[in-house]
This record gives structure tokens, sequence and C-alpha cells, in this order.
């Protein structure tokens, strides 16, 4: 019945992977996948909310009542947001101006809240934990996948810590769709779509 | 009723455990977000907008206490001589603030750049006050005194076809600027003194 810790972790990775199998948060997840780089800074912003705001409200879930519980939650959410917004100005400047607004708007990214409300305010410390490491990892790859995707055929490049890899030749005409938000959309979809027959049983 | 009052406690401890951490934060940060801000985006501004001064304008920089705020000056020296001084305004643009750099020549008070630093105008509309150099290269050379605004509103100013809006912004920090310049002007003159060798 209780899945056991590693698999509360691994279940993020793939089962509940969140933009794939959850179809959740996907804010963010067009766009501000152009570039690998700007995917995995907002997953790791992310996971960090994530895993802090599940600490918190795990711990914290025999004191909130119920009925605010929603506004606890939130308060808690905006200010891990409101931490990682400052830090990343004051830190990685150029990663806070590429993803701009989308940090501020985690707080409203239905994936903490989800988790939050139907995991840590209903389990333990140690497994809401590795809840959302679990889905703060899965988030990211998946940001990173979908990112890397769309740079490789949207401007043949791959971006990692401010260097630009060319991968194709001079030769290469980038297909500017991938970087356009419906390009987004339809290799969200392709991605959705192949790992759907993967998993197929 | 117990239940109303656990809410309200639980939730006032809850904010204000918040409040007080992020306060901490951001005054621990602020120094850092500031300096980055100098290297990322007032830094090219400065640098754009001062091109050719002999002395590193972000290095030489200094504050001043302008009413209740302290403001940021830059110097740029050229042939020696302390000859233009860029600082920051912020005008209400269509999406939030704009912040403008000017910089001023202290001996004629005429404008020798302006450069918009950030803003959150629409891209491909709002957004070309900072990419249009066209826009921005007109204020070069104008005296800088009274008040700046755009023809549509009866001013000296071209605003950008299809964003008067943000155009307005621009000028409404220029106007400030201008304020701020003439209230700051002695101790300004002051302080360029100690640059003159």
């Amino acid at each position: 019945m209780a899945k056991s810790i590693a698999q509360e972790f691994t279940k993020g990775l793939w089962d509940e992977i969140p933009p794939f199998r959850l179809v959740l948060g996907l804010c963010p997840v067009l766009a501000v996948t152009k570039t690998v780089e700007n995917g995995i800074g907002m997953g790791l912003a992310t996971t960090f909310v994530l895993v802090c705001s599940n600490i918190l409200v795990s711990s914290l879930r025999k004191v909130i009542p119920a009925k605010v519980r929603i506004a606890c939650f939130i308060i808690i959410i905006a200010t891990f947001v409101t931490v990682v917004e400052l830090v990343m100005q004051a830190y990685a400047y150029p990663l806070f101006l590429k993803l701009g607004i989308f940090i501020p708007l985690i707080v409203v990214n239905c994936i903490v809240l989800g988790r939050s409300e139907a995991f840590a305010s209903k389990n333990g410390v140690v497994r809401s934990l590795a809840d959302g490491l679990g889905i703060g990892v899965g988030f990211t790859l998946s940001l990173a996948a979908l990112g890397a995707v769309r740079e490789l055929f949207g401007s043949g490049t791959l971006t990692i810590w401010e260097s630009s890899i060319q991968i194709f030749g001079p030769s290469f005409e980038p297909f500017t769709f991938m970087v356009e938000a419906p390009g987004a959309f339809v290799c969200l979809g392709l991605m959705l779509c192949i790992m759907n027959l993967l998993g197929k049983k | 009723m117990r239940d109303m009052i656990k809410m309200v406690v639980v939730l006032t401890i809850l904010a204000a455990f918040s409040g007080g951490l992020l306060a901490a934060i951001k005054d621990g940060t602020a120094e850092d977000i500031e300096k980055q801000k100098l290297t990322f985006v007032k830094g090219p501004a400065i640098q754009q907008i001062l091109e050719g001064a002999s002395n590193d304008p972000i290095s030489d920089r200094f504050k001043l206490q302008d009413q209740d705020q302290e403001r940021s000056f830059f110097v740029g020296v050229y042939d020696g001589k302390p000859k233009a001084v860029a600082f920051e305004t912020f005008g209400k643009g269509f999406g939030g603030d704009i912040g403008v750099m000017v910089a001023v020549d202290v001996a004629t008070d005429q404008v020798v750049g302006v450069s918009v630093t950030t803003h959150q105008e629409t891209p491909g509309v709002g957004s070309r006050a900072k990419t249009d150099a066209d826009f921005v290269a007109q204020f070069t050379g104008k005296t800088f005194e009274g008040e700046f605004k755009v023809k549509p509103d009866g001013g000296q100013v071209d605003a950008l076809s299809g964003a008067t809006v943000t155009s307005r912004g621009v000028t409404g920090a220029l106007t400030q600027a201008v304020d701020v310049y003439e209230r700051v002007k002695p101790q300004l003159k002051e302080k360029l003194q100690a640059f003159g060798n």
C-alpha cells in the first residue's frame, strides 16, 4: 500500500512527471523553454520552492487550521518564491533578466500548490521532502528536454551557462517556428505523445 | 469561536514570520543586487552615453543626497575634465516604471545622451524606446531645462509611433531628471572639483 520513500521520489521522474503526466504548470513550461539554460534555471528555482514549501507545509500540517489552509500555503510558497527572486537577482542576474516575470509567477504554479495541498498536508516531513524533490527534478528534466529540442531545431544551438554550442553546420537554416509560442505547444504535444507510446501497457 | 481565534493567530504568526524573513533577505542581498544591476543594466547604458570618456564612469560613481533619497551619479572625464554627469530617473510607462539614464554636460547644460535601462513595455512596441537608436538620439544636444514633452502634448519630442505612453514615460523621466539636476547642481559642482586633475 504505502510507497517507500524512494518510490515517492522516483514517481516524480516518470509516473507523475509534472508537465507530461500531470499536464500541470504549463505556463512556465511553454514560456521559458526557448533555451536549455532557461529551462534548467526555471526548473531549479521551482524545485527549491517545491522542496522548501513541502517541508514547511508538512511540518506545520497539524497547526494549520483546515479552513485557512490555502491562505497559509500561499503565504509559505510566496515567501520562498521571493527568496528565490532576490537570491537570483543578487547572484545570477543575467538569468533573472531572461526569466523575468516567470519567477514571481511560480507562486501561482499549480504544481507547487498542488503538492502542498495533495501531498505535504497529509504526509510526514521526510516523505514530503522526497515528493517535492522528485517532482522538482522531474519538472527540471522536462523543461531541460523541451528546451533542448526547441533550441536545437529553433536556433541550432545548445546554451549551457552562457556559452552557446553550435550543433549544426553554418548552412543550417533555423526552424524559428520552434522557438515561438505555437512551436512550444506542438513540441510539448509530440513529447507527450512519445511518452504515452512508451508508457503504453 | 476557538477556531476563529486559532485561524487568526496562525495566519498572523505565519505572515509576520515571512515578512521578517523577507525583510532580512532583502537587506542582505541589496548590495549584491545593486552591483549586479550596475554591471548588467546600468553599465552598458552608461558606457553607451558616456562613450569615449577617459575614466571608468562606473567605478568613479558617487552618491548625493537629493531630498529624501540618495542618487548615484556617474562622471565622464573628457580631455582631463569632468565634462558630463549621468544619472537615472524613472517615468511611468505602459507596463510600469521606465528607467532612463541621462548624461548632461555640466558646462553647457546640454543633453549628452539618453538611454533606457529597465522597462516592462510591450515587446516590439514600447520596447523600441530601448532598441530604436533614433528615438533616444533626438534628445542629444537639447538644452536640459524646463519640461520634456512629446509632440502630441505640445512638446518637442517625436513620440514612437504606436507607443505614445512609453514615449511619455521617457519624457516624464527626463523632466524629472531636470528637476533633480537643478536641485543637486551646487553639490554636484563641488564634487566635480575633485575630478579636475
